[in-house]
């Protein structure tokens, strides 16, 4: 699951009341994927606005900008997080990574490699959120069974799946990180026979 | 034709599980949706959406938020007077309103400003004075209330459209049968709820060019729609569609958003975005039209059926949209999975003030599929037979014409509910209508459904002689082979499809191709990612196209090896003499010889669908180059204490026909059961007020749909049987799968507690009552009683093919009502 930061103190849906009448941008630093970043932005904005749309870093997505949909999530200090519930603000100085920071250098990170191989990113507008709350998982986890893999990832809608392909990814890319043979079974790619 | 099936003896790509050519990207964060564009100097949108589900515009003043600083334009519907549609028929929509507002979230005025907060803030500065209309909030209501017209066309008052059609004398169909049953049931609305909320970038450049980028599963409408209201010449527009965040259907129409983001760049001079909220994605809509429908069949004791008589409602909400042809689709492919000699269809769609329906995966088949296959179910047990054997016995011949004129080709429907039924231990869990001999216990329960679905429709939307899908290919002398399509990617996996077939043909690797689609300026017509229609089409399309490319290599190469162009093959990206593979040359190679001897490599391709069997009007929905089929068993978990209905597995049988790629056939199947599973138990798009037009919930947490908790286990398995119109055989697999799952899943509730919902979403608290109605000895069940008292015009009679029929209507003369 991921977690949900308290509401911030204004009501956020996208906009508030008083938002252009704030003439100065609050100033912020933080890591981001392993970097450290520093930002200005209209202070009111949600960590998801600032990412997106401050430092152009699209590959997070946005669902309904209410908490309702997993889309948006990112680790914050390796938690994952509805970015579109937390204040662009209280991230000063935690670290924070997003889809682009998942892979290290050139190569998939196994996850993001299992996901792609396996068909479990359909249209892939859910898929970064999905992954990095699998990634948060399988730290935590590197055994975790169907059960637990559904528990976790039941904070995040895909519409395209049935979330099928997205267990299996998360399994054979546990196994894969562990060291383990293990074969996808012949039904999940070809059907029963 | 050059397409259709191929020799399958030696694939290399076709049937091999690669991953998607975009799949990486996607799992990077590096796709590029709607939303993740931004240009320079970009201003954004926001749209003022009617608080009224139906008032008069009486004046909009815009003088407030024109002088709030930050803000460039702010426009209203006088400035778009040119009306719009997706259908030809039903040109009912206003980029903004002009005169009248429809329902609540119909669009009045647009903001273009410096940021989103301030477009925000000037939205909310327009004043609008309405004058309140009454409302018409159902079928019911429309069917009774002429005046006020929610439109000022339509069949007569709020009624949009009623279809009326007899194939053969269904009255001699009832006469001959031995049990004749007749059923109401009602499939309530609900959406597509793409993970993508719409969002739009249009960009008019120093030459008045028009550039939108839009999340659109049809650039080319959209692009008609563009040149028609911005009254630009359409080779002046350019319309990309970027990959869907989910489409399902709800991204079908060209929309006013697009149209405004046109208008305002071309008023401004500066790019101008809109990004839809997701409550605006609910007033959007397009979805899955409620239907209430009325089914009378006769049967013969063996459960042949003799005779159909099919009534559909439709709740169309406030515009056309597609829903002239989801109309004929409620009455179109009941004929195609069983023998239905006799088949009689009237169907009414009607105005309502709430958000427009239209094309929902599987556009207007699964309701009346969950009517058919739930009152299947109860023929079934009062001819005390088998579900199962009452669907396999009687099943539509391959090859044959139905009653109503479609031409049915392979049909593996047979082989599915086999499968599904020896997979699921069926035999060994259904009740056999013996309530005290039950063989799972009270509150399991099992049911079965099957279905069939188009792949893809016989006819374009708007009339012509054109192709339905182009392709064009283009090889350089590097050996880089590049494809354009004007196809969709909403995640099905539609510009993999092209590379698959493309490298199969020429001997390559899928991912040393460069796919282009759905860029109006670069790539060949293709209608759109709507009816299932991409694969078979554009594989077609693709194949033609390759084959013209690979007939180039083959005489280049055999000129220069000095052999017979039937001794050259292409794989492993070489082009060789097949008797003697060492022999040969590389693929690169090829092509700098094919470029010597004949120039520039490029060839397209294209593809149309076979003339359609019928001839009388309305004969245009409903037929397809191939039909795919579905059958499904569902197991569910009844709790008669709380209602609540817990599906444990489905078991699947789909006629794929031939796959392209199982991994990606097995996601469609695997998705469309989700979403089936959503509609049957929860999800609905409701209203409430004391008008019940105001959405009763537009957002992701209210709007109930399966997560990861509620998806159930899924069996799946994928028949082939390849289709002669399909490329390589392959028939569709996007919308079929999803509808035998809310009839299974209601038939599976029956013989878990015994009730009877006759309606979807199957919620706990209709399980309930249904319960407690069966306790006081009632008949245990819950659905519609009644259909509205029509006055149907007098039915459009065909003879049948089997009755000697040339697919033409007969004289208009009256025969009998």
């Amino acid at each position: 699951m991921i977690l949900r930061p308290a509401l911030p103190w204004v009501f956020i849906h996208g906009h508030n009341a008083f938002s252009h009448s704030m003439k100065h941008k609050a100033h912020i630093a933080f890591t981001l994927n392993g970097e450290r970043t520093e930002v200005a932005f209209a202070p009111h904005k949600t960590l998801l606005e600032v990412i997106r749309e401050d430092l152009n870093l699209t590959g997070t997505k946005h669902g309904c900008e209410l908490g309702e949909c997993g889309t948006c999530a990112v680790l914050v200090d390796g938690k994952s997080i509805l970015s579109c519930l937390m204040l662009g603000l209280d991230a000063e100085g935690r670290d924070v990574k997003t889809i682009e920071g998942m892979a290290e250098g050139p190569e998939l990170h196994p996850l993001q490699q299992t996901f792609a191989d396996l068909g479990a990113a359909q249209c892939g507008y859910c898929s970064p959120g999905f992954l990095l709350v699998a990634e948060e998982l399988l730290k935590k986890n590197p055994s975790p069974s169907r059960p637990e893999i559904q528990e976790a990832l039941s904070g995040n809608l895909c519409r395209c799946t049935g979330y099928i392909k997205i267990y299996e990814a998360v399994e054979l890319a546990a196994a894969r990180m562990r060291g383990d043979e293990y074969e996808l079974p012949r039904e999940s790619v070809y059907g029963l026979d | 034709m050059a397409n259709g099936t191929k020799n399958t003896n030696a694939l290399n790509v076709v049937g091999k599980p690669f991953r998607k050519v975009d799949a990486n990207a996607k799992c990077v964060g590096q796709t590029k949706f709607a939303d993740d564009i931004a240009l320079p100097r970009m201003l954004f949108c926001k749209i003022l959406r009617s608080n009224l589900p139906h008032a008069i515009i009486k004046n909009i003043d815009t003088s407030k938020a024109l002088a709030l600083p930050g803000v460039f334009a702010v426009i209203t519907g006088k400035e778009m007077p040119i009306s719009y549609g997706i259908l030809p028929v039903s040109q009912d929509e206003h980029a903004l309103c002009i005169d009248k507002v429809r329902f609540i979230g119909d669009p009045v005025a647009a903001v273009a400003a410096i940021d989103e907060d301030v477009a925000f803030d000037a939205m909310n500065l327009i004043e609008v004075d309405y004058e309140s209309l009454n409302t018409i909030s159902s079928i019911e209501e429309a069917v009774m209330i002429d005046e006020p017209r929610i439109h000022e066309y339509g069949d007569s008052g709020n009624v949009h459209k009623k279809v009326s059609l007899e194939f053969g004398d269904v009255e001699e169909g009832f006469a001959e049968a031995d049990l004749i049953r007749e059923d109401t049931f009602f499939y309530e609305g609900n959406t597509h709820l793409p993970m993508e909320q719409h969002a739009a970038v249009a960009h008019f450049d120093s030459d008045k060019k028009i550039t939108l980028w839009s999340s659109t599963q049809t650039p080319h409408y959209v692009h008609r729609a563009l040149a028609k209201v911005l009254e630009l010449p359409a080779s002046h527009i350019r319309v990309i569609a970027t990959p869907n965040g989910g489409g399902f259907g709800g991204k079908s129409d060209p929309f006013n958003h697009e149209v405004v983001v046109c208008k305002l760049a071309m008023i401004t001079g500066r790019p101008v975005k809109v990004t839809l909220t997701r409550e605006e994605v609910f007033y959007c809509h397009r979805g899955r039209h409620p239907v209430l429908m009325k089914v009378k069949t006769g049967v013969k004791n063996d459960g042949a059926i003799t005779g159909m008589h099919f009534q559909t409602f439709l709740d169309g909400g406030a515009y056309g949209s597609y829903g002239v042809a989801s109309t004929f689709y409620t009455g179109a492919l009941q004929t195609v999975t069983y023998n239905v000699p006799r088949y009689k269809f009237q169907g009414l769609r009607a105005f309502t003030n709430k958000p427009p329906c239209g094309p929902k995966r599987g556009h207007g088949t699964p309701q009346p599929r969950f009517g058919l296959e739930v009152q299947l179910d109860k023929i079934a047990e009062q001819l005390k037979l088998d579900p199962a054997d009452i669907r396999r016995n009687h099943l539509a011949p391959p090859n044959s014409l139905t009653a109503n004129y479609l031409r049915i080709g392979s049909m593996g429907l047979g082989e599915c509910i086999e499968k599904v039924v020896a997979g699921s231990d069926w035999k060994n869990k259904f009740s056999n209508w013996d309530q005290s001999n039950r063989k799972l216990p009270f509150g399991r329960g099992i049911g079965i459904a099957a279905s069939s679905y188009l792949c893809g429709a016989g006819l374009p939307i708007y009339w012509n002689n054109m192709p339905q899908s182009g392709v064009q290919l283009r090889l350089d002398r590097q050996g880089g082979v590049c494809v354009m399509c004007g196809s969709t990617d909403i995640g099905q996996g539609s510009d993999s499809i092209l590379a698959y077939i493309v490298a199969e043909v020429l001997g390559i690797d899928p991912f040393d191709i460069r796919v282009i689609t759905a860029d109006t300026d670069l790539t060949p017509v293709d209608l759109g990612s709507y009816s299932s229609r991409v694969t078979l089409m554009t594989g077609n399309a693709a194949i033609q196209a390759a084959e013209r490319a690979r007939e180039l290599l083959v005489l280049a190469v055999a000129d220069k090896l000095d052999l017979p162009i039937e001794n050259l093959s292409l794989a492993e990206r070489r082009v060789f003499d097949v008797e003697n593979p060492e022999v040969g040359v590389s693929f690169a190679e090829a092509v700098v010889l094919a470029e010597s001897k004949f120039g520039t490599i490029g060839t397209v391709g294209s593809y149309s669908p076979p003339q359609s069997a019928g001839k009388f009007k309305g004969a245009g929905v409903g037929p397809s180059p191939a039909y795919s089929y579905s059958a499904a068993v569902a197991e569910v978990d009844v709790d008669p204490e709380t209602g609540i209905v817990i599906v444990e597995r489905i078991w699947i049988g789909h006629d794929i026909g031939r796959s392209i790629n199982p991994m990606l056939v097995m996601g469609q199947v695997e998705g469309s059961v989700y979403m089936g599973l959503g509609e049957a138990l929860m999800e609905e798009m409701v209203y409430r007020g004391n008008r019940n037009v105001v959405h009763k919930f537009p957002s992701m947490l209210e709007y109930k749909s399966p997560t990861t908790m509620e998806m159930c286990d899924v069996k799946t398995y994928l028949i082939e049987d390849p289709d002669p119109n399909g490329p390589y055989g392959a028939k569709e697999v996007g919308q079929g799968p999803l509808l035998p799952i809310m009839p299974a899943v209601a038939n599976a509730v029956y013989d878990a507690v015994g009730v009877r919902i006759d309606e979807v979403p199957i919620t706990p608290e209709k399980v309930l009552k249904a319960l407690k109605e069966k306790a006081r000895g009632r008949e245990g069940r819950v659905g519609p009683i009644a259909v509205p008292a029509v006055d149907w015009p007098e039915p459009l009679r065909v003879t049948t093919p089997a009755e000697g029929g040339d697919g033409r209507e007969m004289p208009r003369v009256a025969v009998h009502s």
